[in-house]
């Protein structure tokens, strides 16, 4: 042989791995494996109750009745029901209202935190609360809050002369409509400052330095520094933010059950009053089940509004 | 244009001084470097020029306009940041157009400056680009056109290269020395790297520990370093202090050998002095002070050696190649007709 090897050194042999060796070495089988679990995890408790929720849908299921296959029924149905037509408008208007006081007063709250106060640690920590707090515990609390005879405010208000009868917060429609709105974004807006402020606080000083020096003010500075640098943030919180009220189920349950006359019905708190206490599980399904293309339109926004913002991207070259 | 003047301004934050009364005129069209080690208080000395830090006590006029109390953006001063400070979401030409954008100057103005400061540094082809894909010396380029823009009283810039690898730093170096030649703008440049210092400025303030320690053009400090610490910091590799005294016949070390003053100070019989003798004017003499060779360190265009004699390390910079071995005993003696020399109390240069 002409490629001889030269003396007093071996050869390499060639190495074929068995398929078991492969299996536990090679780098994508062993990331495979390590991923199993997780996947389990999600197909058991995600990808199955959806899947299930969208089929029941098709279906006339009762409590205690397993149901057949009806096609589109439940959703002619739903579309038609005036009640339901009130529920889209209500989870709209709900969601619409709310993110954007809580998007407002979230993104003050946090360029208050954002400056050298005394004691930030302590007030970032208390800012918290509502967050922490379980939303039943606070639904309770602002049931009370809101109670037509015992109502702290309406109280407060007496006292000073403003009004001289109680408000009935939750007896009537726009009342109760916005008496919830005020509680979720009571509940809601420490999510969202927390987050911008972590935000808030990857912006190099320096930035707002050469702002200044470039002559802006202080408006400017918020202007064409920090919000088209929060820009990414503020998305992915939004997003978040619009999913969980749209969402929306325990404050409801707890405080209005969706009256009165299901003026503050939501689309899931109408779907669970359907399903599990009306009893007409296909109804109730499809009525989660159309909240889907809201959800979906709503990251879609988002989504599209991250990728086009090119400067955060890496250092291709274009 | 303008000079900027500097009268005992001091700096404390709450009960700390950390700038001790400082006075520095700087010449209108002057390339001033504030060079020193960090915590000696040059940035904060620029940041006040800038006005991004309050003035404690004494002055600080640009032009005879005194600025104290005048607003950063009303100095009519450009800075260049450390870590650039490009805004990241706008473009090249966005990012130099700022400043007039917010003074609300026409399109044609904007378009017209940026294109000029786009010439002079060579960034026309990426003014769409935005400050990620861009280099660290392009971005270095896009700071400074910002403040060309803006076409300022004066240049501040704090510590400009530190963040740029070691030949790209080279090269801006001369870049920004060019473009000081060519518009002749007062600039004030922070640094504590003294071979920046040596090679671009017009005049160097040397600092340490909120003081002046000394001023004056490059190689005046090179060559008459005022105190120990100025003799230390400009120049590399460093100064050597050898500690002993004057006596009959020149310096007579405390490791025992013997070093020729040239000129001995006045009345400096028998007072304990510090030598200091540069590592490049040290050459191989038969009649030298024996020294042994420690380690060798070639490279390339000259060879720095470590010697000892008694006891103490002396580092010397041959032009020369060496093919003496560690452990050789070498002769050496000082090249200068005249030593520095320093008073080991308080450190203060011995004049001959």
């Amino acid at each position: 042989m002409s490629d001889a090897i030269p003396a007093g050194k071996t050869a390499f042999t060639a190495y074929a791995p068995t398929r078991w060796e492969m299996m536990t070495t090679n780098r994508n089988f062993l990331g495979f494996w390590f991923m199993l679990p997780a996947a389990a995890f999600l197909i058991l408790f995600l990808v199955y109750p959806l899947g299930l929720g969208v089929w029941l849908s098709f279906t006339d299921t009762k409590i205690g009745t397993p149901g057949s296959f009806v096609g589109l029924e439940n959703y002619e149905w739903i579309i038609g029901d005036s009640k339901f037509q009130t529920a889209v408008f209500n989870t709209l208007f709900y969601t619409f209202v709310a993110s954007v006081i809580k998007f407002a007063v979230g993104l003050y709250l946090a360029l208050l935190l954002n400056n050298n106060l005394p004691f930030k640690a302590f007030i970032r920590a208390i800012i918290l609360i509502p967050f922490i707090v379980p939303t039943v515990l606070s639904a309770i609390a602002f049931w009370w809050i809101f109670d037509p005879q015992f109502s702290v405010i309406s109280w407060s208000l007496r006292k000073f002369g403003w009004i001289s009868g109680n408000i009935d917060f939750l007896g009537d429609p726009w009342n109760a409509r916005f008496s919830v709105i005020f509680a979720n974004v009571w509940r809601g807006v420490p999510f969202i400052a927390i987050t911008l402020l972590a935000g808030l606080q990857t912006v190099s000083p320096s930035l707002y330095e050469a702002a200044t020096l470039d002559g802006a003010n202080k408006w400017q500075l918020f202007r064409f520094v920090t919000y088209p640098i929060l820009t990414p943030i503020i998305a992915v919180v939004m997003t978040f933010s619009v999913l969980f009220t749209f969402t929306d189920f325990q404050l409801i349950k707890v405080l209005t059950n969706g009256g009165p006359a299901g003026s503050t019905e939501l689309m899931a708190t109408m779907s669970y009053n359907t399903a599990i206490l009306g009893g007409r599980i296909g109804e109730g399904a499809a009525i989660s089940t159309a909240m889907i293309p809201f959800l979906l339109a709503a990251i879609m926004i988002s989504w599209f509004g991250l990728q086009k913002r090119k400067w955060q991207q890496g250092s291709d070259n274009d | 244009m303008a000079s900027v003047t500097i009268r005992d301004v001091r700096k404390a934050f709450g009960s700390v001084e950390i700038i001790h009364g400082v006075n520095i005129d700087i010449e209108d069209g002057e390339f001033v470097i504030l060079v020193g080690p960090s915590g000696c208080g040059k940035s904060t000395l620029l940041r006040m020029i800038a006005g991004l830090e309050n003035i404690t006590s004494g002055e600080i006029a640009i032009g005879n306009r005194v600025v104290n109390n005048v607003p950063p953006k009303e100095r009519d001063i450009a800075m260049v940041f450390q870590n650039y400070a490009l805004y990241p979401h706008m473009s090249v030409a966005d990012n130099m157009a700022f400043s007039m954008m917010l003074r609300g100057a026409d399109k044609a103005e904007i378009a017209q400056k940026v294109d000029r400061a786009a010439t002079i540094l060579g960034l026309l082809p990426l003014l769409d680009r935005f400050p990620r894909q861009l280099s660290g010396g392009q971005r270095q380029r896009v700071a400074m056109g910002r403040a060309i823009v803006r076409d300022p009283q004066v240049f501040l810039f704090d510590e400009p290269l530190s963040n740029l690898d070691a030949k790209l730093r080279v090269q801006m170096r001369s870049e920004i020395k060019e473009l000081h030649q060519r518009l002749k703008t007062t600039t004030v440049y922070v640094t504590h790297d003294q071979i920046e210092a040596m090679t671009m400025a017009d005049k160097i303030v040397v600092m340490h520990d909120g003081i002046v320690e000394q001023m004056g053009a490059p190689l005046d400090l090179y060559d008459r370093p005022n105190n120990l610490f100025v003799a230390g910091f400009i120049g590399s590799p460093a100064m050597n202090f050898v500690k002993g005294k004057i006596g009959t016949g020149g310096f007579h070390a405390d490791g025992g050998f013997a070093l020729p003053v040239g000129r001995a100070p006045a009345a400096s019989d028998g007072k304990p002095v510090v030598y200091g003798l540069r590592p490049e004017h040290i050459r191989i003499d038969p009649q030298g002070v024996p020294a042994e060779v420690v380690v060798i360190e070639p490279t390339g265009s000259e060879t720095q050696v470590v010697l000892r004699a008694g006891g103490q390390d002396i580092v010397a910079v041959f032009r020369e190649r060496m093919s003496a071995k560690p452990g050789e005993m070498i002769p050496i003696a000082p090249t200068l007709a005249v030593a520095h020399l320093f008073d080991a109390e308080n450190g203060q240069r011995l004049v001959a």
